[in-house]
């Protein structure tokens, strides 16, 4: 016992020093960490060599992103300009042409109104532009990096580490050199919401198309089909199911982004959300979490009902 | 190569497994599947196999679950690729074939059909058929005329706007079958296509199959494990155990002369009075009476213990004849230069040398002597005794 005190004496008295030093009991007890110079100059290298990477290129990043800010910024200009009645009926069609229910249609509009009548519809319109412009853009990565994964065990092997990192590096980590890079505004929180968002449609099109059955896979190959055919004509629809449910999931993620995306100037619901925590106004972010909900459960039930829909040939008798 | 020679498998080797190549040295030392697969990881699929199928025939491969059959069928359209071999159609190896090539060998030349069916359950029973013709890129309204044909031709017309999981098996294996005809290819390849069918709708499929072969005399490789299914289609069958070629043959010589104890204790269960046919047991007739007087025929008779003899006279066989009939009628009225007359002749069936023992069974037990056996054209090919039937049957107990 007590030469377990004085070693650990002994280690407390030498820490400062011990990193370097080989003293026997010392690093049996203490991680053997680096030095602090060491560990700032690592840090400190890497800050400026990204600053310098980011002055360097920042600019032609920008302008590489300038065609799809444009875009965003004329869909949510849309968005807000359009009537409010022509919005919602125009989402309240494509839930109906989606899910074919009344019901969930009649409670879309519903809960539209409400938004509305809160005084939050020109937040929920930026909010609508940019998880609409996430989703799409998080669908055309996903997908085609889905197949990729799918077709080689060697790329499954590379991809699956880094979507989990991706899903799991807190969220405010990967916004600093996102700002670094391009600033505050609507791309660094496109981009940030992005990556935080398409892991699950990313790993959901890939188990859907290794899970599509084999028997099937292997009589459509005996009747000689191309390697396109078969993924148009057989392994994504069938991978359909799965495919749906990644995407649905996409969109869940990028909608809890947009606070967090707030901060570095996404506009929509996560300000108001932002601002209500740093004042403690209660109401108000609730409110807003609330209109985030709603359209979380519209695009949740409608991008569901159209994955069951789509695989309604499974069912029995009824077509 | 003989003509007849339609597609022919030579010394096609098939490892599973990290190096399949390493293994070979082994596999041709003799070393047992079993020890090469607990030294090497590697598991032998295909032994040294080596096979010819002939133009429009069923060839049956047949063997029980690991046999390493449904790998053997894989390699004609190389879902699977051999270690090592040679497969050729129409004298062309189909392992030399690039991807486009083999590509459009698989649309052209072979279909297939598969044991759960392998329908696409996300189209229609009709899209399902004109599977192949899209993939050749024919024509919607060509390729949906055709499909309509065949879905008619196997008995499902008015299903063609259901899903596959609306039907039942059985149908569903009809699609399975009309979608490999569509493709109009020349070689059949049917993996256990019936196996997951319940026996009643197993043997009405098999029926079809025999119906629709008469028609089309396709080249048909029928892999199954259930032998009663094998004699009843094949005409030739070849046992497969544990990746070797066991025995290649016609059904008479896999149930009459099985080469091993294996292939013995395989045949032992079958119902050989479906499976054989009379010609494959009867035997040469004891007593064949070449004359046409009584008196001749009875010398001829007393030749031989038997008591009974067969009348055969240029135009072929006549009748049978019981010594003691003839002998009755020399001590009656009859003179020994009277000619043989119709009155003489015993109640014997003919029997007709393709008829199945199982329909021949209550001729023979109502009847003292072997049974004639009389072809189309009117001769007497052999006799079958209730003795040689009980013989031949009795070997199944």
């Amino acid at each position: 016992m007590s030469t377990w005190l004085y070693l650990r004496d002994y280690t407390y008295v030498t820490m400062p020093a011990m990193t370097t030093s080989s003293n026997n009991s010392s690093w049996f007890n203490e991680f053997p960490e680096l030095s602090r110079e060491t560990l700032v100059s690592i840090r400190k290298s890497l800050d400026t060599s990204y600053r310098e990477f980011s002055r360097e290129y920042g600019d032609n990043i920008d302008a590489f992103f300038d065609p799809l800010l444009s875009f965003l910024v004329w869909f949510e200009k849309f968005l807000l300009a359009a009537p409010w009645s022509l919005v919602i009926a125009v989402i309240v069609a494509i839930t109906y042409i989606a899910a074919r229910s009344w019901k969930l249609s009649l409670g879309v509009t519903i809960a539209l109104f409400m938004i509305g009548l809160f005084g939050m519809w020109e937040d929920t319109m930026s909010t609508l532009s940019i998880i609409t412009v996430s989703t799409l853009l998080s669908i055309l990565i996903g997908i085609p990096v889905g197949i990729l994964m799918a077709r080689s065990d060697k790329t499954q092997t590379v991809v699956t580490p880094i979507l989990d990192v991706m899903q799991t590096m807190p969220a405010f980590v990967y916004l600093i050199p996102v700002v670094m890079l391009l600033g505050i505004g609507k791309i660094p929180g496109l981009i940030a919401v992005i990556i935080y968002a398409i892991p699950p449609v990313i790993r959901l099109t890939n188990l859907g198309i290794r899970l599509v059955d084999k028997e099937i896979l292997e009589a459509a190959v005996s009747y000689g089909v191309s390697p396109m055919q078969k993924l148009l004509n057989v392994q994504l629809p069938l991978a359909l199911p799965n495919i749906m449910a990644g995407i649905n999931q996409t969109i869940m993620m990028a909608l809890a982004m947009v606070v967090i995306a707030s901060m570095i100037g996404v506009t929509g619901l996560g300000q108001p959300v932002l601002r209500s925590i740093n004042n403690q106004y209660f109401a108000l972010g609730l409110f807003n979490g609330l209109a985030i909900v709603v359209l979380a459960i519209i695009f949740d039930r409608v991008s569901q009902a159209y994955g069951k829909r789509s695989q309604r040939y499974l069912g029995g008798n009824e077509s | 190569m003989s003509d007849a020679t339609y597609i022919e498998i030579k010394s096609l080797y098939k490892v599973f497994g990290g190096q399949p190549k390493s293994i070979l040295p082994r596999i041709e030392a003799g070393e047992s599947k079993q020890k090469i697969l607990d030294e090497t990881g590697h598991t032998v699929g295909l032994k040294d196999i080596n096979l010819t199928i002939k133009r429009s025939e069923i060839f049956v491969i047949m063997g029980l679950s690991g046999s390493g059959k449904s790998t053997l069928v894989r390699h004609f359209n190389r879902l699977i690729e051999p270690t090592q071999g040679q497969i050729l159609v129409e004298g062309e190896d189909v392992l030399q074939l690039n991807k486009a090539h083999l590509q459009e060998f698989r649309r052209q030349k072979m279909s297939m059909v598969f044991q759960h069916f392998g329908l696409m359950p996300h189209h229609t029973v009709l899209e399902n058929v004109a599977f192949g013709l899209k993939t050749q890129g024919v024509a919607k309204g060509e390729r949906n005329r055709k499909a309509s044909k065949w879905l008619a031709d196997v008995g499902l017309d008015g299903y063609e706007q259901q899903y596959p999981a609306q039907l039942s098996g059985g149908q569903q294996q009809r699609v399975g079958l009309a979608r490999a005809l569509c493709t109009d290819a020349d070689i059949l390849l049917m993996d256990e296509a019936f196996s997951a069918l319940d026996p009643l709708i197993r043997s009405e499929m098999q029926d079809q199959l025999i119906e629709l072969q008469e028609k089309l005399h396709k080249t048909i490789i029928f892999i199954t494990h259930d032998l009663d299914e094998a004699l009843r289609l094949g005409d030739r069958i070849a046992i497969l155990k544990d990746g070797e070629l066991i025995q290649c043959g016609e059904p008479r010589e896999i149930l009459l002369e099985p080469v091993n104890d294996y292939v013995e204790a395989f045949v032992r269960d079958v119902n050989r009075a479906r499976a054989l046919t009379v010609e494959n047991v009867m035997k040469p007739p004891a007593v064949r009476i070449t004359t046409s007087t009584i008196g001749e025929a009875i010398t001829q008779m007393k030749a031989s213990p038997k008591g009974y003899g067969y009348v055969v006279s240029d135009e072929g066989y006549e009748g049978a004849v019981l010594q003691e009939t003839l002998e009755d009628a020399v001590e009656g009225e009859a003179v020994a230069s009277d000619p043989i007359t119709d009155e003489y002749y015993a109640d014997a069936t003919e029997v007709s040398p393709d008829a199945l023992l199982e329909e021949v069974i209550p001729d023979t037990l109502d009847t003292e002597y072997p049974l004639p056996v009389v072809g189309v054209d009117g001769e007497l090919k052999g006799v079958l005794s209730r003795t040689r039937l009980a013989k031949i049957l009795g070997k199944t107990a």
